[in-house]
């Protein structure tokens, strides 16, 4: 079990109502897309921002990753839509 | 290199003065300005709010001008990108490169916003009059021009 700080951004902050949270992941969450789908299981709310699970991106200790990246000793993992800066 | 996260305006020819103050070995400048418009596939925008990630937004334009600054034989360089509530032909976005010879300033430049625009992590909405209007998606056509580097 590990407390990571989870990040929301844009739509996907929307969707789930808050811009952050700190919560114990359990270790058998061992990739970004195992804890998008473990959060799916929250709510509703989660299940709206992940329909399309491939459109939300992840930062992991505010670096750009995939839904392959390991959650190995991770303070911060954040979620948002495609960057639209620029 | 310094790269700026702000709400405030920008002064596009105070900034290249100070970029330039004291090194008379820069032989090339080369700016470009971001600005908003005032309209989006037909619809008249009436204000433009940018969001973004503090912390990873500096770390993530400081790593892209690093990887710039080891492509090219560049002398200074300067990234201003602004947040919060923006208005048609406000300022969103600066690059400022400087080299000895051109090639190096205007190559980098445009490296530096084809990477910004895909990896720095701000969100665009678009409000028109009534305060409606959505999250803005990402284009295709920035994430070609981001693969043209990649050759």
């Amino acid at each position: 079990m590990a407390s990571i700080k989870l990040l929301y951004f844009a739509w996907v902050r929307e969707r789930i109502g808050r811009g952050e949270e700190t919560l114990d992941i359990p270790d058998e969450v061992a990739k970004v897309s195992d804890l998008k789908a473990w959060l799916c299981l929250r709510g509703p709310e989660y299940v709206a921002a992940f329909e399309k699970p491939e459109a939300v991106r992840t930062a992991i200790d505010q670096q750009h990753a995939s839904a392959d990246s390991l959650l190995v000793n991770v303070r911060e993992v954040a979620f948002f839509p495609p960057v639209t800066g620029g | 290199m310094s790269v700026r996260v702000q709400r405030e305006d920008f002064d596009l020819g105070a900034e290249v003065s100070l970029l330039q103050a004291g090194d008379t070995d820069i032989g090339a400048i080369v700016s470009f300005t971001g600005t908003v418009r005032g309209e989006a596939g037909g619809r008249a925008i009436q204000s433009m709010r940018l969001e973004h990630y503090p912390g990873m937004t500096e770390a993530e334009l400081g790593r892209v001008e690093d990887e710039a600054h080891a492509r090219w034989s560049l002398k200074r360089s300067l990234i201003i990108h602004r947040y919060g509530e923006l208005k048609p032909g406000d300022n969103i976005v600066l690059v400022v490169t400087t080299s000895k010879h051109r090639q190096a300033a205007f190559e980098a430049a445009e490296f530096l916003m084809d990477f910004l625009k895909t990896r720095a992590p701000f969100w665009k909405q678009e409000l028109d009059a009534e305060g409606r209007g959505g999250w803005v998606d990402a284009r295709e056509e920035d994430n070609s021009a981001v693969e043209r580097w990649k050759k």
